[in-house]
C-alpha cells in the first residue's frame, strides 16, 4: 500500500520534473553540472570541462540557428526559388581549418593536465587497492613489511533496504564497513589491481578513476586539501553485484591520521608476533572460540551440531577427530561444490591454528593433539 | 566541378550487347523464401532486424522500469537487469542497425542505384541472409537456456564475461559468442557482394564520382566492416577456447569467487584492444550509411544539389580510414601510457573535422533550398540536429582528461545513444518513409508519419537530454540501483522516473509506425514511379515495385551526377541521372 503511494507520488514528481526541466535549468545549473571536487586535478578537469562546454554551446547555437532559419525561411510554402550553388572551395577550406584550430586549442591544456595526472612520483604514502567481487581491500604499504597492514571494505547497506523491505538509510548504497583513511595535504599514491575480474576505482571529488585489472598494476595519486568523507563507486561492470561495492574515503587531519596509522601498525605488529608464538592449550581454546563464533558458528552452530544435511555437525565428526592436516586443509581451502568456503585468505595462521584446535577439543571432541601457528605455516608454506 | 556535374556524357548510346537472361524463379518458395533477388533478401533482412529490434526495445523498457521505480517490479533482479542491459546493447548495435543498414538498405539500394540487375553473387547473398537468421535465432535461444543470456555487458570484457560471478556464464555466453561468429560469417558473404557490386556492376556512365552518396556510405561502411569484424571474430573464438578448453588468451592468473583458477598469463587488456579495434569502426559502420542516406534525402526534398559532393565523398573515406586509429579512446581508464592516451585523443579529435565538414555541408544544402517538409525530410533534419548534439558531447569524451569523470557514467550513455542510437534510427525511419513508395508502390500515411516523428523526436530528447546531467552528477552506468545521498542529488531519482515515462511514450509512438507500415500496404495512396521527383536510378525503373532484374530490357545509361536539382534554365526542377543532355527541356522564353 505504502509502496503504491510512493510510486504514485514518484510518477507525479517525475511528470513535473519532465515538464519543468527546461525552466529549471538555470536554477539547477550548479547542482547539475560536473562536480568541482577537492583536488587540484579535479579543479583542472572542471575548468577544461567548462571551456569545452562553452565551445559546444557557441558551435551549437550558430549551427542550429542557421538550420532553423533556413528551415523556416526556405520552405516550400514560402515559394523560395532554390539556389543552385553546390561548391565553394574557400568556404570548405575555412571550415576544415577552423575546427582544426579549435581542437588543437583544446588539446594543449588537456595534455598538460594529463601529464600531471600520471606524475605519481614523490609520494608520502602508498596504498594498495585490491578489488574483489564485490569488495575492496586496502593495504597500507610500508618499507618495513611487518608494518604493512590491510583490511577489507564492503558495502554495509542491508539488502532489505535495496528491496524496499526497510526504509532506506541516509547513505543508502554508499556506505561501507571499513572506511579507507588518508591524510590531508600529503601525496597519496594508490596502486590498483584486482584479484578476479576488472573493476574500476573512482572517487569523483578527487578527480581520479582507474581500472583495477587482474595481472596488472595501475597507479594514481591525489592530494586532498579538505578533511571530510568522500564517496565513490566501482565503474567497470564486474558481475551481478557491480552496483554494490561503494568506496568511502575519509581524509583526516595529518596528526589524527598519524595517530590512527600508528595504532594500526602496532596492532599489526601484535598480529605478526602471534604468528611466531607458541600458545598454551587454554590460549588456543579461548582464541579459537572467538574465531569460531565469528566465522563458523552461523553454519556449524555454536553447539557444533550443524544443520544437517547442508551444514554438517563438527561434534564427533570424522574430520574433527581425524587427520589434523586434512582438517586444516578443509578450513584453508574450503570444499568445492558445497557451502564450505575457503578461509585461507580471511584468517591468518594464528587464527587458523586456534580455530582448528578449538574444533578438535570443543564439545565432546578430544583428539588430544595441539595445533600451533607454525604448523599452519609449515603446511601451507609451499603455497 | 564540371565533370561531376552537368557535362554531357561522352558515352555513345548503348551498343546492343546481348544481356544474359536472368534465371527467374517460378515457385512461390523460390521467389519469397529461398530468394536470390537482392530486393527480397533486403526485405527479409529488414523484417528480421526490425523484429529482433523490437525485442531489444522491450528489454530497454524493462531496464527503465527498474531505474525509474526501483524494485517495484519483483521480476527484475540485479542479475537479469544486467542480462537486459547486455542483450539490449548487442541486439541494437549488431543485429538491428548493422544488419538493417547493410543487409537491408544495402541489398535493396546498391543494385538499383548503380544500375545493376542484382548483386554480383546472388546465391551467396541468399546464404548470407540465412546465416544471419541462424545467428539471430541462436541469440534468441539464449533467453531459454539454463542461466539465461549473458549479462556481461555488450562489451563482453573478460574475465567477468566468462567467470561465474556474472549471470549467464553457463550457456548464455557460449550462445552469444557462437551467434556473433555466425553473424560475421553471414555478413562477410553479404559484404563481399556489396563491394564487388559497387566496383564491378555499375552501369555505363556511372563513374564512382557520380554515385549517389547513399551508395558511397554503404560501400565504405562495408569495407570497414570487412576489415573490422575479423577482430571481433577472433576475439569470440579465443574467448570460447578460454571458456571451453581452458586456454588463457584473455585470462590472467586469478581467483574466482574465492577459488584460484587454472588460468595463467592471459591479458584481459588484449581483448579490449581487439574488441574496440572492431568496436569503434562499428560506430561508423552504422553511421556512414546513415550519412549517405541523409545526404540524398536532404538534397531531394530541399530540391537543391548536395553542397560539396566531392568533399562529402572524401569525408566519408577519411572518416572510414581514421576510424581504425581511434579505438583506444574507449580505454582511457584501463591504464595506458599518457603519450598513448594523447595520441588517441588527438586522432579522436581529428575525426571530428571530416564529420564537421559533413554537418556544415548538410546545413548549406538546406540553406536557400526549396524545402518540402514531408515526413522523410523531417526525420532527416531530425537526424542532423541529433547528430550535432551527440557529436558535440563527443568533444568532452574524446579529451582524455575531461573523459575521466565521465567515462562509464550516464553521460556516455547519453552520448552514444544520441550519436549511434537515435541518429541512425531517425535515418532508418527517414529511409523507410522515403523508399517505401518504391518498395511497395504505395505511400505511407502522412499524418501517422508526422505523429510518429514528433513523438519519437521529442520523446527521445526527453530521455537522453536529462541523462547528460545524471552523468555529470556521477551516476555510473550498468547499475541496478542508485544511492540517494549528497553524492547524487535527490532530484536524480525523479529525473530517472521522468526518463522512464518518456521511454514508454517513445515505445508507444512506434506502434503508429508499425500500424502505418501494415495499413499502407493495402490502403496507402498509389505512389507512381517517382513520387518525390528524385534523380537517382531507382526511381527511374519501369515498374514499381521494381521486378526481378530491376530494369527493363536495357540497363539505364548515366549521363550526370545524382544531384541535378534546379538546373538553371531547365523546365523541370530535377533531371534524372539517365536523361541524356539532348533530352533536357529548357524554358526557351527565359
Amino acid at each position: 500500500m505504502k509502496n503504491n503511494m510512493q510510486n504514485k507520488s514518484h510518477s507525479i514528481r517525475a511528470m513535473l520534473a519532465l515538464l519543468t526541466l527546461p525552466l529549471l535549468q538555470p536554477v539547477m545549473a550548479d547542482e547539475l553540472n560536473l562536480r568541482q571536487g577537492v583536488t587540484e586535478i579535479s579543479h583542472a578537469i572542471y575548468d577544461l570541462h567548462q571551456i569545452i562546454l562553452w565551445v559546444c554551446v557557441v558551435i551549437g547555437v550558430l549551427v542550429f540557428a542557421v538550420m532553423a532559419y533556413s528551415i523556416f525561411a526556405h520552405r516550400k510554402s514560402r515559394g523560395f526559388v532554390p539556389a543552385t550553388f553546390h561548391e565553394n572551395l574557400k568556404i570548405e577550406f575555412v571550415w576544415t581549418i577552423v575546427p582544426m584550430l579549435i581542437l588543437i586549442g583544446l588539446a594543449i591544456p588537456s595534455t598538460a593536465t594529463l601529464i600531471d595526472m600520471y606524475d605519481t612520483g614523490g609520494e608520502d604514502l602508498n596504498i594498495e587497492v585490491r578489488a574483489y567481487q564485490w569488495k575492496w581491500q586496502y593495504k597500507y604499504l610500508d618499507e618495513d613489511l611487518n608494518s604493512s597492514f590491510s583490511f577489507f571494505s564492503s558495502m554495509s547497506t542491508p539488502k532489505d533496504q535495496i528491496y524496499n523491505k526497510q526504509v532506506k538509510g541516509e547513505n543508502y548504497l554508499l556506505e561501507v564497513d571499513n572506511v579507507l583513511k588518508i591524510p590531508v595535504n600529503r601525496k597519496v599514491r594508490f596502486l590498483i589491481t584486482s584479484d578476479d575480474v576488472i573493476h574500476a576505482w573512482w572517487v569523483p571529488d578527487f578527480g581520479i578513476k582507474r581500472d583495477a585489472v587482474p595481472g596488472m598494476l595501475n597507479d594514481l595519486w591525489t592530494i586532498v586539501k579538505e578533511p571530510g568523507i568522500y564517496r565513490g563507486q566501482c565503474t567497470e561492470l564486474c558481475g551481478k553485484d557491480h552496483g554494490f561495492m561503494p568506496i568511502v574515503v575519509e581524509a583526516l587531519p595529518e596528526a589524527e591520521f598519524d595517530a590512527w596509522h600508528l595504532e594500526r601498525v602496532s596492532l599489526e605488529a601484535g598480529r605478526v608476533e602471534a604468528l611466531n608464538s607458541t600458545f598454551t592449550e587454554e590460549e588456543l581454546m579461548a582464541k579459537g572460540e572467538e574465531v569460531y563464533v565469528t566465522f563458523c558458528a552461523s553454519c556449524h552452530q555454536v553447539s557444533g551440531k550443524g544443520i544437517p544435511p547442508v551444514f554438517p555437525g563438527l561434534d564427533k565428526s570424522a574430520i574433527a577427530v581425524g587427520d589434523r592436516d586434512e582438517h586444516l586443509r578443509i578450513v584453508y581451502e574450503g570444499v568445492p561444490g558445497t557451502a564450505m568456503a575457503a578461509f585461507g585468505k580471511q584468517l591468518d595462521a594464528a587464527q587458523l591454528a586456534a580455530v582448528v584446535h578449538y574444533e578438535r577439543h570443543a564439545w565432546s571432541n578430544n583428539s588430544g593433539d595441539i595445533t600451533q601457528p607454525k604448523d599452519v605455516i609449515n603446511l601451507f608454506s609451499a603455497q | 566541378m564540371s565533370d561531376v556535374a552537368h557535362d554531357a556524357s561522352e558515352f555513345a548510346p548503348p551498343a546492343e550487347l546481348e544481356e544474359m537472361e536472368l534465371y527467374h524463379p517460378k515457385t512461390w518458395i523460390g521467389k519469397y523464401v529461398w530468394s536470390q533477388d537482392a530486393k527480397t533478401i533486403a526485405i527479409q533482412y529488414a523484417i528480421t532486424a526490425i523484429a529482433i529490434g523490437l525485442v531489444a526495445l522491450v528489454l530497454s523498457l524493462l531496464m527503465r522500469l527498474q531505474l525509474g521505480f526501483p524494485n517495484t517490479f519483483s521480476l527484475i533482479d540485479p542479475s537479469n537487469y544486467l542480462q537486459f542491459v547486455t542483450m539490449h546493447g548487442m541486439i541494437m548495435v549488431i543485429y538491428l542497425l548493422t544488419a538493417l543498414f547493410l543487409g537491408g538498405f544495402g541489398n535493396y539500394l546498391i543494385p538499383l542505384m548503380v544500375g545493376a540487375r542484382d548483386m554480383v553473387f546472388p546465391y551467396l547473398n541468399m546464404i548470407s541472409y540465412w546465416v544471419y537468421l541462424a545467428a539471430v535465432l541462436i541469440l534468441v535461444a539464449s533467453f531459454f537456456v539454463a542461466g539465461g543470456p549473458t549479462g556481461a555487458g555488450w562489451t563482453l570484457y573478460p574475465p567477468q564475461s566468462i567467470s561465474p560471478g556474472t549471470p549467464g556464464t553457463d550457456w548464455g555466453i557460449i550462445l552469444m559468442l557462437v551467434s556473433l561468429a555466425l553473424f560475421i560469417v553471414g555478413f562477410t558473404m553479404g559484404g563481399l557482394n556489396y563491394v564487388v557490386t559497387v566496383l564491378q556492376a555499375r552501369t555505363r556512365g556511372m563513374s564512382l564520382m557520380r554515385m549517389p552518396l547513399t551508395v558511397w556510405g554503404i560501400f565504405i561502411a562495408t569495407i570497414l566492416a570487412l576489415l573490422a569484424f575479423p577482430a571481433l571474430f577472433v576475439s569470440a573464438i579465443m574467448m570460447l577456447l578460454d571458456l571451453l578448453l581452458g586456454t588463457s588468451f584473455f585470462m590472467p592468473a586469478m581467483v574466482s569467487l574465492g577459488d584460484q583458477t587454472a588460468y595463467d598469463g592471459g591479458s584481459p587488456i588484449l581483448f579490449q584492444h581487439l574488441f574496440w579495434f572492431f568496436g569503434h569502426p562499428e560506430v561508423y559502420i552504422v553511421a556512414l550509411p546513415a550519412f549517405g542516406i541523409v545526404s540524398d534525402i536532404l538534397s531531394t526534398h530541399a530540391r537543391k544539389a548536395i553542397f560539396g559532393y566531392r568533399m562529402m565523398v572524401w569525408a566519408i573515406v577519411a572518416i572510414g580510414g581514421l576510424s581504425f586509429i581511434v579505438w583506444a579512446h574507449h580505454m582511457y581508464v584501463s591504464g595506458m601510457n599518457p603519450l598513448f592516451g594523447f595520441f588517441f585523443a588527438t586522432t579522436t579529435l581529428i575525426i571530428a573535422v571530416p564529420t564537421a565538414i559533413k554537418v556544415y555541408n548538410w546545413v548549406l544544402t538546406l540553406w536557400q533550398g526549396n524545402i518540402r517538409m514531408n515526413v522523410p525530410m523531417m526525420f532527416a533534419i531530425g537526424f542532423v540536429f541529433t547528430f550535432i548534439n551527440g557529436g558535440l558531447t563527443g568533444l568532452f569524451l574524446g579529451n582524455v582528461t575531461v573523459d575521466l569523470p565521465l567515462s562509464d557514467t550516464y553521460f556516455v550513455i547519453a552520448h552514444f545513444h544520441m550519436v549511434m542510437g537515435v541518429s541512425p534510427i531517425l535515418v532508418v525511419y527517414a529511409a523507410i518513409y522515403h523508399w517505401y513508395p518504391k518498395i511497395t508502390g504505395r505511400m505511407l500515411n502522412d499524418t501517422l508519419g508526422k505523429i510518429h516523428f514528433w513523438m519519437t523526436l521529442l520523446g527521445t530528447y526527453s530521455i537522453y537530454y536529462p541523462m547528460h546531467y545524471l552523468g555529470l552528477e556521477g551516476l555510473p552506468r550498468r547499475y541496478f540501483a542508485y544511492g540517494d545521498t549528497a553524492f547524487i542529488s535527490e532530484s536524480s531519482q525523479d529525473l530517472n522516473a521522468a526518463i522512464t515515462i518518456a521511454a514508454f511514450v517513445v515505445a508507444f509512438a512506434q506502434l503508429f509506425f508499425l500500424y502505418n507500415l501494415v495499413r499502407s500496404l493495402r490502403k496507402g495512396e498509389p505512389a507512381g514511379d517517382n513520387p518525390w521527383e528524385a534523380t537517382t536510378l531507382e526511381w527511374q525503373t519501369e515498374h514499381t515495385p521494381p521486378q526481378h532484374g530491376n530494369f527493363s530490357k536495357e540497363l539505364p545509361v548515366v549521363y550526370r551526377w545524382a544531384y541535378d536539382y534546379g538546373l538553371p534554365g531547365a523546365k523541370d526542377d530535377f533531371i534524372p541521372q539517365n536523361v541524356p543532355p539532348s533530352n533536357v527541356v529548357y524554358e526557351t522564353d527565359k
